[in-house]
């Protein structure tokens, strides 16, 4: 079950630095170079189409920002966090060494492991064209033709993101209960997760300026050709990004590839750990998972280069105009149609018909009330911690930007993008060893939800304290409030809406994640998506279509509020 | 049979009307210039002829060939018109060598040479070619630009506002350079902007366009000095707009008895005149007794402006108002060089060099 369906839109959707000046890629108006850049919290596609790490030294020094007294402690707590958030990777050398190096060989060079290889390798390297190639075909048709209804097939092109990629899983097999293997875990990977793709390409398609595809074609290219070499090249880093976030989705999903019993590492170490606990087979699984993550992250990197995409040149855009699709109208509106069908009406049907099934029966409210009040304890008491250890890094990020800061932001990201299981993993294998009566603790779990989901929300955050003008705090500073008292009554008082949105999400996170709830949570604790999994394990899916209900329920908004904010960024 | 010919070409948007029928020709090799207020339908006008839209209504033929007539239209890659945008529009994926040569077929004999040939012609330095187009000035993108749209060798060159954005010293020797460039080329050129001192130095032929029409066509002293209208003469300049009585060829006004271009008689007119006309001479108030004929005024506000200093004078014996209690003693506003700005109160004779234009 994706443990974490929307873990790595904090990562990279929010994810990414806060937008460099000379680097930001599609980028509408010109900005001044002085002034701050305006960070809404609706950059955030844009930010999805950097990448989760960018150490690349490339941002202009913050004109008038002379380290002032706070910076110094507030850098120090800063990168003790980024300290802690590194322990995972620290985790998988110290085991490594631990382990001995004939042992590590041994565990990693035997065919079992070449054979998750394999099964993961084709899986992201099917999956992902796949995907790039359908939303590329959807952004175009609801952002770039007059298709009936665009509005409407685009907001259904991103809202299969509500249903948990073990919900989608879940009502293929019920479906069709023979489903299994390769092309079972394409297809529904595909369908689970095309709208990371589709999201960045839409939104960038929409801020092409179209001037430059007036020009190529006044320089004799047709439709075609002007669409291969102006429109796709400035896709790129949409792509690339959606890309990356479907990628290390696919390597961390566990409970997807569960019910079509399909081998990936993900599975395999949660197996492992099932079986042998927090043996050294499970931690070499877990030490390859980890570079194939690195792989993809270093990948991205590499394809994405050092172009600028943004457009040169001043003023605004003029408006796109829509190609007409003429006849081609009906055959076009099939793409959208049996999309939306496959993502969003195999789960509803397949929701509603256990449902009904299952009747009244099927609602244990009781049961429910407990799950719900678990998830929500969780989910908030995580979102909380997770944002206030955002905090310090998210002021440096804005008021004091450097090398530094660079380098302990994307120890954030890498260790953001690592999978839930490695992160359980670790934290399970040092409680045990180090520190047993933090064990299955509330406060492991809280510290695992942290890690995982801090990305998240730092990007919130830094985006609206970046909004939040240096000035009044001199201002506050020079009415005669100390330091933090002055930080407190101006910027953190600002940042408020932004640390909201950052919380919304990371509790979205919690709410839908598995692997780690299950490996790290107290005894007892049963949320949501555990009830979920435990009931559909137990092949009682009328049992846990409510549960499925619910967390779609919970996903929705914040779906749509996703949509509306890339909307928004494109300016309408 | 001209080299461009528009015919009754409209265009709309919605309920809006953004051409209401335009005729225009451009002959060969000429430099047009279409000038109007942001919003007059001009850079429609330019993307009809570019082939990027196509018009509801009327034809638009290029040497002899039809391009779009009532609806059908030919695609703008099969036209061969070049068309340089406001910021230039370069491709920001592509080095400057690739953006000029993005027309150039990708196998053509000598293409790099052809490419370093464009950058030369525009100004270019050899070095730039292998730059990205955000490391470059406006000034050096406005002439990627116009390299890359002339390495297709257009018979037409479209320019839509190319020089609004650079600053003002440039945007003065990019129009000059680019006018000569274009000109030696042989390439007849159309310009849209909302500069008229850009459109009247820049083209042979001005279009003054307003509301999806044009108000008046001719060339650059035609409009400058016999605009069709009142919102022509003061869309192209300052202007003094007078009632006279007009007869003989002679216009009897406020301002006394000024030459007229027109020889009818007519005894209700209004009369144009450019504030350079109208000459200023020192003098004082004993130099005003005795001389009825002449025109005297008194300096009520003076504005310093370095090169230029712009004057209010209020007439003080004005012959033989004809509607006088409706036009009030309204103070001309003239324009003198800075070098002998006259002071605040101090008396002036005017007299009117040249001929007043008299409105239809």
């Amino acid at each position: 079950m994706l443990p974490r369906q929307f873990a790595f839109r904090g990562s990279v959707l929010f994810g990414d630095r806060l937008v460099d000046d000379d680097r930001l890629r599609i980028e509408p108006f010109p900005r001044p170079i002085r002034s701050l850049p305006p960070r809404g919290v609706g950059d955030m596609v844009a930010r999805l189409m950097q990448s989760a790490i960018d150490m690349a030294p490339a941002r202009l020094p913050a004109a008038g920002m002379k380290k002032r007294r706070p910076t110094s402690w507030i850098t120090l707590v800063a990168a003790l966090i980024s300290l802690v958030a590194l322990l995972p990777l620290a985790f998988i050398v110290w085991v490594a060494i631990q382990t001995g190096w004939d042992t590590v060989v041994a565990l990693i060079f035997r065919p079992r492991v070449g054979e998750l290889l394999v099964n993961t390798v084709l899986l992201v390297i099917v999956a992902v064209p796949i995907a790039t190639l359908l939303s590329v075909a959807l952004a175009w048709l609801t952002e770039r033709s007059d298709l009936p209804g665009n509005r409407l097939w685009s907001w259904l092109s991103v809202a299969p993101l509500a249903i948990p990629a073990f919900v989608h899983s879940y009502a293929w097999i019920s479906i069709m209960p023979g489903l299994h293997g390769l092309w079972a875990g394409v297809l529904v990977s595909v369908i689970a997760y095309f709208p990371f793709l589709y999201l960045p390409i839409a939104a960038a398609l929409r801020r092409l300026d179209p001037a430059l595809e007036d020009a190529a074609a006044a320089l004799g290219l047709g439709p075609w050709r002007v669409f291969a070499r102006v429109v796709l090249p400035q896709l790129r880093l949409a792509i690339c990004g959606g890309s990356l976030l479907v990628g290390l989705h696919l390597l961390s999903e566990y409970g997807l590839y569960v019910f079509i019993r399909f081998d990936t590492f993900t599975t395999a170490i949660v197996d492992q750990f099932q079986s042998t606990f927090n043996g050294p087979a499970a931690n070499m699984l877990a030490a390859v998972l980890v570079a194939c993550c690195l792989f993809l992250l270093a990948l991205e990197v590499i394809v994405r280069g050092e172009e600028r995409y943004a457009r040169v040149g001043s003023g605004a855009a003029r408006k796109q105009q829509r190609a007409r699709l003429g006849r081609a109208t009906l055959p076009c509106l099939l793409l959208p149609a049996g999309v939306a069908l496959l993502s969003l009406g195999v789960p509803f049907v397949t929701v509603s018909r256990w449902l009904l099934a299952g009747g009244a029966d099927v609602w244990r409210w009781d049961e429910i009330g407990l799950a719900l009040g678990q998830t929500l304890l969780l989910a908030i008491a995580g979102a909380v911690l997770a944002t206030i250890a955002a905090m310090p890094m998210a002021w440096i990020s804005i008021r004091a930007p450097g090398r530094l800061q660079r380098l302990l932001e994307s120890c954030n990201y890498i260790v953001g993008a690592l999978p839930g299981v490695v992160i359980a993993l670790a934290l399970v294998t040092i409680t045990v060893r180090v520190a047993l009566p933090l064990y299955q603790t509330l406060f492991t779990i809280l510290f695992g939800y942290a890690l995982m989901f801090l990305p998240r929300a730092l990007v919130s955050l830094r985006a609206s304290i970046a909004q939040a003008p240096v000035e009044l705090e001199r201002a506050a500073s020079s009415l005669g409030r100390a330091p933090v008292k002055a930080l407190w009554s101006t910027t953190i008082r600002l940042s408020a809406p932004g640390a909201a949105a950052g919380m919304a999400m990371v509790a979205l996170g919690i709410t839908n994640e598995l692997t780690a709830t299950q490996m790290l949570a107290p005894n007892g604790t049963r949320t949501l998506a555990m009830a979920f999994w435990s009931y559909s394990g137990e092949i009682d899916y009328a049992s846990a279509a409510p549960y499925a209900l619910i967390m779609v329920a919970m996903s929705l908004p914040m779906t749509w509020w996703l949509y509306v904010q890339s909307k928004r960024m494109a300016g309408r | 049979m001209s080299f461009l010919e528009l015919s009754g070409v409209a265009k709309n948007y919605g309920p809006v009307a953004a051409l209401a029928g335009v005729d225009l020709q451009v002959e060969s090799g000429s430099r047009t210039a279409i000038v109007g207020p942001s919003g007059c339908g001009k850079t429609t006008l330019l993307r009809l002829i570019a082939g990027f839209e196509a018009p509801d209504r009327g034809r638009i033929a290029l040497d002899g060939k039809v391009l779009a007539n009532g609806g059908a239209a030919v695609p703008a890659h099969r036209r061969g018109i070049g068309v340089v945008a406001q910021d230039g529009a370069l491709f920001p994926h592509l080095s400057i060598a690739d953006n000029i040569g993005f027309g150039i077929a990708r196998n053509a004999d000598r293409r790099a040479e052809h490419i370093v040939e464009l950058a030369y012609i525009v100004g270019l330095d050899k070095a730039i070619l292998k730059r990205r187009p955000h490391e470059l000035s406006g000034g050096q993108q406005q002439r990627v630009a116009l390299a890359r749209a002339m390495a297709m060798k257009p018979r037409l060159m479209l320019l839509d506002e190319p020089f609004s954005a650079l600053d003002t010293g440039l945007r003065a020797s990019m129009r000059k350079a680019v006018a000569e460039l274009l000109e030696e080329a042989g390439i007849t050129t159309i310009l849209v902007t909302h500069d008229q001192a850009e459109a009247l130095s820049f083209a042979s032929q001005v279009a003054v366009m307003r509301d999806g029409l044009f108000s008046q066509v001719g060339t650059p002293r035609e409009l400058y000095f016999q605009p069709r209208d009142r919102m022509v003469a003061e869309f192209l300049g300052d202007a003094i707009i007078v009632p006279a009585r007009i007869a003989e060829g002679f216009a009897v006004s406020r301002l006394g008895r000024i030459a007229v271009d027109t020889k009818e008689r007519r005894d209700v007119a209004r009369i144009m005149l450019r504030p350079e006309q109208v000459v200023l001479k020192r003098t004082s108030r004993e130099g005003m007794s005795g001389t009825p004929d002449m025109l005297f005024g008194e300096v009520t506000d003076c504005e310093f402006a370095g090169s230029i200093c712009t004057v209010a004078v209020r007439l003080l014996n004005s012959p033989d108002p004809p509607d006088a209690a409706a036009i009030g003693n309204t103070p001309l506003i003239l324009r003198r060089t800075g070098m002998d700005a006259p002071a605040v109160g101090e008396i002036v004779r005017l007299t009117v060099t040249g001929k007043a234009h008299v409105f239809a």
